[in-house]
C-alpha cells in the first residue's frame, strides 16, 4: 500500500513525521464509527403528498407542507415506516413498539422549518448487526459490525452557493434553494463503535457499506445510487496508541461518494490523523470533507463545541406504534440474504472463489443471474459479462450493463450454443447490438453472419489449406493428429471465423483418412 | 331594519325562509363595521369581495331549493391565526406582514362547506401570545363594553366583533385561554374544544401540543352551531380524533342538568380573585343546584403549577415552532442590501419583525429546551402535566364537569399590564389546566360584577371528547341567568361612543 500521504500539499507543510498506512498500523489501534443515510425509494415525502422523483426542475415538488409555510402539518408516510421497519428487520435489530419522532432545531437556509423532524431518543429500530466478510493476508476473516439503532427523518433542501471561493454560504455572493429534496424520507443507520479491525479498516468499512447497499436493494427500499445521494456515508475514525486501550478523538469525513470513497477516505484519514499524533499535534475533532481528486480530506465544521440541537419530542406528530403482528407479517417478507444469495448462486452455477469474487466486485451477479434466467448457460453467461462485455465497456467508460441488455446476450449465447454463431461471430454481432444496429437477428441479417455449415464450401477451404501446407496434411496422414490444429486454423481465417471449427476438424480429419 | 343584534340561531331561522338574504345580512356587518371598527379595532382585514360572493353563493343555492346547513349565509369573523387563501394571514405579527397563504386551513375549508360567510381577519396579540390583544403589530383592539379597556387576549378581535356586534359568530384559538378569557371580559360566549376536536391544519402554530381552535359566539346555542360546523377530523392534522363529532347542538338544547354532578375546583375557584367575580360566580352555582344539579366540591392539587409549566411548555413549543419566521421563503425581510449574508438578515429580520413578548417567550423556551437545562424545565414541566391530567381524571370520576371563574378579573385598562408580564400570565391562572389536559372549556357569561358593572366569565369544563357535557351544562345556566334577568346580558352592553 503506497502513501496517502502527500507532502507536497501545503496543507502539510511543517510536517516532520511522515508515516504511511502500513508504518501508521504498526503503532495505532483505529476505531471505526458509519453513519449511513439511505433515501427511501417512496413515491411521496415523508410528512406530505410530493413527489419524490430525483432530478425535477428546482422547487417545482413542494407543497405548503414541506415549504414548511405557516400553519402547514406533517402527517407520516406509512410506506416509509414499513420500509424502515424491513430494514432494521434485514439488520437484525428489534422494532421499537413505541418510539416517536423529535425535532432537531438549528438554522439553516435550506430547512424549511429551520428544525428537521427526525428521531432523537425513541428509535424505531434498535441493536442489530451485520456480519461482512473481507480477504485478509490470513485468508477471508468474518467481522461483525453493531447497528445502534436505524430512525427516520427528513431530508433537507439544497443549497447553492454561487460565486466567493469556498463554494460555503460564508462569502458567497448569493445562494439559490431548491426545496425539492426537502421532505424526502431518509433512514438514518447508525453503528456502534467497531474495534478491533487494524489495518482493515478501511476494507471492513467498504465492505459494510457495501454488503448495507446489497441487503437495501434487495428490500427494494431505495435506489442506492451513492453517486446520486440516496446512499451517503460519514465515516468517523479515530486513532489511539496500540494496546492503550483508549479511545482517540474522532473526526467524521463526508462527501464519500462511491463505495471505493469509503475505502480511500479512511486510508487517508488514517494517515492524516497518525502523522498529527506522530508530530505530537491532537487530533480536533471536526467533520471533514472528502476530496475525490486528491483522496484527503479537508476540514469543515468544528465539532470541539457540541451544537445544542434543542431535541424535543414533535408535538405535530403522534408516537409510531406498529402492531407485533405486522413486524411479524413483514418479517416472513423479509427477502434471501445477500450473503446467502451469493453462496447459493455459486453452487448453482458452478463458480471458482475467483471468479465469484470478480463478478460480485463488477456488480455483475443481478445481470447474469437474468440472463441465466433468460436461459443463457451459466458459464457463457458469466464469461461474456465478465469478458467480452467488461472489456467493452471499460473501453468506452461506462457500467457493462448500460451497453447491452441480458436479453440480447442470453439470445446471443443461445445461438453459440446451437452452433449457428461461433464466439468469432457472435462478438461481431454484440458489437453491433451496441453500435445500435438493432437486435441481434437484425445485426446477423444486416452483415450476414452465418456459420459456414455447408460441406462443399468448407472442402475447398480445406482443400485450399492442404495444398497450401503439404507437409503438414502429410504428417496428419501419419498419423500425427495434433498437427490438424494448423490446418483447421487456417480454414477458420480463410472463412472469416464464419466456420464450426469442430465441423472444419471433423471434415479434415476424414478428408486425410484419419477419422 | 338591521338584525346586526339577532343570534345566529335566528338569523339562520330568517335566511331558511327568506326574511332575508345573505348579501343583504352581510352588508349590514359591513356597514356596521365602517360605522364602529375605527374605535373597536377588532379587525385586521375585511374581505368585502370575497364575502359577498359566498354570500351571493349562499342565496343562489337557497333559491335552487338547495338543502343548507344552520349556518348557511351567516357572517363569521375569522382570527387572523388561520389561514385562508389568498387573504393576508398576519398572525399580530409585523413579520407575516402581506403574506398571503395559498390555502385554506382546515377550519376554513369547514366554513367555506358550510356556507358561512367570513367577513375578514381579527387583530390578536402577535401569535397569540397575551392576555390582552396589546401584543398586536397593529395597535390594541377596545373592549366595546368600555373603550379604554382590553378586549382580553389573544382573540380580543374575535370577542370584540361579536360584542360590538360586527359579527354574529367568530373563530378563535386557544392555548392557554385565547378564547374563554377574551368571552369572559366581552360577554360573550367561547368554546375550546377537546384537543383534536377541530383541525389544526393551517392555524399557524404558537404551541403545538396546546393549540386549539374554536367557536365564539353571543349565546351556547350559537356557539354550539359553530362548533359542529367545524369540528370533526381532519387526515391533514395527525393529532386530530378520528370519531364521531359529539352532540353539542342537542346537548345544547337540552336545557337540563337534573342529576348532573358539577365539581368545583377547590384550587381556581375564585381564592385571590376580584369579589365580583366570586359573586356571580356562587350566584350561577346556585342556579344550577335550583336547576337540579348536585355541587360538589373537587381538588386538583397539581393546578398549583400549572402556570408555571405552562410558561415552559408553551415557549419551549413557540421556540421551534417561529424558527420558520426567517425571512427566507414569505414575510418581511429586513437589511437584505446585497453586502449582508444569510444569517445576518435572517437576524436583523427577526430583530425587527418579532414584538417583545414574542422574543421574549422565543429567549425563555430556548433556554428551557437547551441541553443541561432539558430536564429540569421542559422535562419538569412535562411531568407536571401528566399530574394535571391525572388531576383531571380523578375530579371527573366524582363529577361530570368541573366549574370555575373563567378569569379572576374583569377587563381591566389598556396599558395597565402591559408592563408587567407576570400580572399578564396570571389571567389565564383557570384556563390554562385545560390546555394542558386537552380536555374541552367553555365561558359564558354570568353577570356583571357590581363593583364595575363589567362582564364576568363562567368556566365549564369537560372530558375528552364529551363537549356535549358542557354544552348541556351552559345552556342550562344561560337560559336560568336569562329568565332570572329578564334580558340576556349582551343586550345590556352600552352604546359604542364611537369617535
Amino acid at each position: 500500500m503506497g502513501s496517502h500521504f502527500d507532502l507536497a500539499d501545503p496543507r502539510f507543510a511543517g510536517a516532520l513525521v511522515a508515516l504511511n498506512f502500513a508504518q501508521a498500523m504498526e503503532k495505532y489501534e483505529p476505531t471505526l464509527g458509519l453513519e449511513v443515510h439511505v433515501e427511501l425509494n417512496t413515491n411521496s415525502k415523508m410528512f406530505c403528498s410530493c413527489a419524490t422523483e430525483f432530478g425535477g426542475s428546482p422547487n417545482t415538488q413542494t407543497c405548503p407542507v414541506c415549504l414548511g409555510l405557516p400553519g402547514a402539518l406533517p402527517v407520516v408516510n406509512a410506506k416509509a415506516i414499513e420500509s424502515t421497519i424491513l430494514i432494521g428487520l434485514a439488520l437484525n435489530c428489534s422494532i421499537a413498539p413505541y418510539s416517536r419522532f423529535a425535532r432537531k432545531n438549528y438554522f439553516y437556509p435550506d430547512m424549511p422549518k429551520n428544525f428537521q423532524t427526525s428521531q432523537y431518543d425513541e428509535p424505531i429500530c434498535v441493536n442489530g448487526y451485520l456480519d461482512v466478510e473481507i480477504d485478509t493476508d490470513e485468508g477471508p476473516a468474518k467481522f461483525r459490525i453493531e447497528i445502534e439503532r436505524v430512525h427516520m427523518e427528513e431530508d433537507t433542501g439544497k443549497s447553492l452557493h454561487v460565486g466567493g471561493s469556498t463554494g460555503r454560504i460564508h462569502g458567497a455572493e448569493y445562494s439559490l434553494l431548491d426545496y425539492n429534496r426537502a421532505g424526502i424520507p431518509l433512514v438514518e443507520i447508525v453503528t456502534k463503535i467497531v474495534p478491533g479491525t487494524g489495518k482493515y479498516a478501511p476494507q471492513v468499512a467498504r465492505a459494510y457499506v457495501t454488503e448495507l447497499r446489497d441487503i437495501l436493494r434487495s428490500l427494494g427500499v431505495s435506489d442506492v445510487k451513492m453517486e446520486q445521494g440516496s446512499l451517503r456515508c460519514d465515516a468517523n475514525v479515530s486513532l489511539a496508541p496500540m494496546g492503550s486501550g483508549k479511545l482517540g478523538t474522532r473526526s467524521e469525513t463526508k462527501n464519500v461518494n462511491s463505495l471505493r470513497s469509503v475505502e480511500r477516505a479512511l486510508f487517508g484519514e488514517i494517515e492524516r490523523q497518525a502523522n498529527r499524533l506522530e508530530s505530537g499535534e491532537r487530533v480536533v475533532q471536526e467533520t471533514r470533507h472528502f476530496l475525490e481528486d486528491t483522496g484527503l480530506t479537508r476540514p469543515g465544521r468544528s465539532k470541539e463545541q457540541a451544537e445544542d440541537y434543542r431535541y424535543f419530542p414533535e408535538p405535530d406528530l403522534v408516537p409510531v406504534t406498529p402492531d407485533a403482528k405486522w413486524i411479524e407479517e413483514l418479517r416472513t417478507k423479509l427477502p434471501e440474504k445477500p450473503s446467502t444469495r451469493r453462496k447459493r448462486l455459486q453452487t448453482e452455477w458452478n463458480v471458482p472463489d475467483k471468479e465469484m469474487t470478480a463478478l460480485i466486485n463488477a456488480e455483475l451477479l443481478d445481470v447474469v443471474e437474468e440472463t441465466i434466467a433468460l436461459g443463457a448457460e451459466p458459464t457463457r453467461a458469466r464469461t461474456w459479462w465478465l469478458g467480452e462485455i467488461s472489456r467493452l465497456a471499460n473501453e468506452k467508460e461506462v457500467e457493462p450493463t448500460s451497453l447491452i441488455s441480458s436479453a440480447n446476450l442470453a439470445e446471443i449465447i443461445a445461438l453459440i450454443a446451437s452452433g449457428e454463431l461461433t464466439d468469432k461471430l457472435a462478438r461481431q454481432v454484440v458489437e453491433g447490438v451496441i453500435n445500435g444496429e438493432g437486435s441481434p437477428a437484425d445485426v446477423i441479417a444486416k452483415r450476414g453472419l452465418k456459420v459456414v455449415s455447408d460441406d462443399s464450401a468448407l472442402m475447398v477451404a480445406i482443400e485450399a489449406a492442404i495444398a497450401a501446407q503439404p507437409d503438414t496434411a502429410e504428417r496428419i496422414r501419419g498419423g500425427n493428429i495434433p498437427a490438424a490444429g494448423a490446418l483447421i486454423g487456417a480454414v477458420m481465417k480463410a472463412t472469416g471465423g464464419a466456420a464450426d471449427a469442430a465441423k472444419v476438424r471433423e471434415l479434415l480429419l476424414k478428408h486425410l483418412g484419419q477419422a | 331594519m338591521s338584525s346586526i343584534r339577532l343570534s345566529a340561531a335566528e338569523l339562520g331561522a330568517a335566511l331558511a325562509k327568506g326574511e332575508i338574504t345573505s348579501v343583504e345580512l352581510t352588508n349590514q356587518h359591513f356597514d356596521r363595521i365602517a360605522e364602529v371598527d375605527t374605535s373597536v379595532h377588532a379587525f385586521l382585514h375585511l374581505d368585502k369581495e370575497g364575502a359577498l360572493a359566498q354570500a351571493n353563493s349562499v342565496d343562489a343555492k337557497r333559491a335552487a331549493g338547495e338543502k343548507l346547513g344552520p349556518i348557511a349565509g351567516v357572517p363569521l369573523a375569522l382570527k387572523d391565526v388561520l389561514t385562508q387563501k389568498g387573504i393576508p394571514t398576519t398572525c399580530g405579527s409585523k413579520m407575516l406582514e402581506g403574506w398571503r397563504p395559498p390555502y385554506d386551513s382546515g377550519v376554513v375549508t369547514k366554513l367555506k362547506d358550510a356556507g358561512v360567510v367570513i367577513l375578514g381577519k381579527t387583530n390578536m396579540d402577535e401569535f397569540a401570545m397575551g392576555s390582552s390583544t396589546e401584543n398586536s403589530a397593529y395597535g390594541p383592539t377596545h373592549n366595546p363594553w368600555d373603550l379604554t379597556r382590553i378586549p382580553g387576549g389573544s382573540g380580543g378581535g374575535s370577542s370584540a366583533s361579536l360584542a360590538a356586534f360586527e359579527a354574529p359568530l367568530a373563530i378563535g384559538t386557544d392555548t392557554g385561554g385565547s378564547i374563554r378569557q377574551p368571552a369572559a371580559v366581552t360577554g360573550t360566549v367561547g368554546v375550546k374544544p377537546t384537543y383534536g376536536g377541530v383541525s389544526r391544519y393551517g392555524l399557524v402554530a404558537f404551541s403545538s401540543s396546546l393549540d386549539q381552535a374554536g367557536p365564539c359566539a353571543r349565546t351556547v346555542l350559537d356557539t354550539a352551531l359553530l362548533h359542529e360546523a367545524i369540528a370533526g377530523h381532519d387526515p391533514r392534522d395527525s393529532t386530530s380524533i378520528n370519531s364521531p363529532v359529539p352532540q353539542v347542538v342537542a346537548a345544547a338544547k337540552r336545557l337540563d342538568v337534573k342529576g348532573m354532578k358539577i365539581g368545583v375546583v377547590k384550587e381556581i375557584s375564585g381564592e385571590g380573585f376580584q369579589a365580583g367575580v366570586r359573586t356571580r360566580f356562587e350566584e350561577s352555582l346556585q342556579l344550577l343546584v335550583e336547576a337540579g344539579a348536585e355541587i360538589v366540591e373537587v381538588s386538583c392539587p397539581n393546578f398549583d403549577y400549572a402556570l408555571a409549566a405552562y410558561y415552559l411548555i408553551a415557549p419551549s413549543e413557540a421556540s421551534s415552532n417561529l424558527a420558520r419566521f426567517d425571512s427566507m421563503r414569505y414575510g418581511i425581510r429586513v437589511g437584505d442590501d446585497g453586502n449582508r449574508g444569510a444569517e445576518e438578515v435572517m437576524n436583523l429580520t427577526r430583530q425587527v419583525g418579532f414584538g417583545r413578548e414574542v422574543k421574549r417567550r422565543i429567549i425563555l423556551g430556548t433556554y428551557a429546551l437547551s441541553s443541561g437545562y432539558y430536564d429540569a424545565y421542559y422535562g419538569s414541566a412535562q411531568k407536571v402535566r401528566t399530574l394535571i391530567k391525572r388531576d383531571f381524571e380523578a375530579a371527573f370520576t366524582k363529577a361530570d364537569v368541573l366549574v370555575s371563574p373563567t378569569a379572576p378579573t374583569t377587563a381591566f385598562k389598556i396599558g395597565e399590564k402591559s408592563d408587567d408580564p407576570l400580572a399578564m400570565y396570571l389571567n389565564d391562572i383557570a384556563t390554562i389546566p385545560v390546555n394542558m389536559a386537552g380536555i374541552g372549556g367553555m365561558s359564558l357569561p354570568c353577570g356583571l360584577a357590581p363593583e364595575d358593572g363589567l362582564p364576568v366569565g363562567f368556566q365549564i369544563m369537560s372530558p375528552v371528547m364529551q363537549d356535549d357535557l358542557m354544552y348541556r351544562v351552559g345552556g342550562t345556566l344561560e337560559a336560568a341567568l336569562n329568565s332570572k334577568w329578564g334580558h340576556t346580558l349582551i343586550s345590556q352592553i352600552p352604546d359604542l361612543q364611537v369617535r
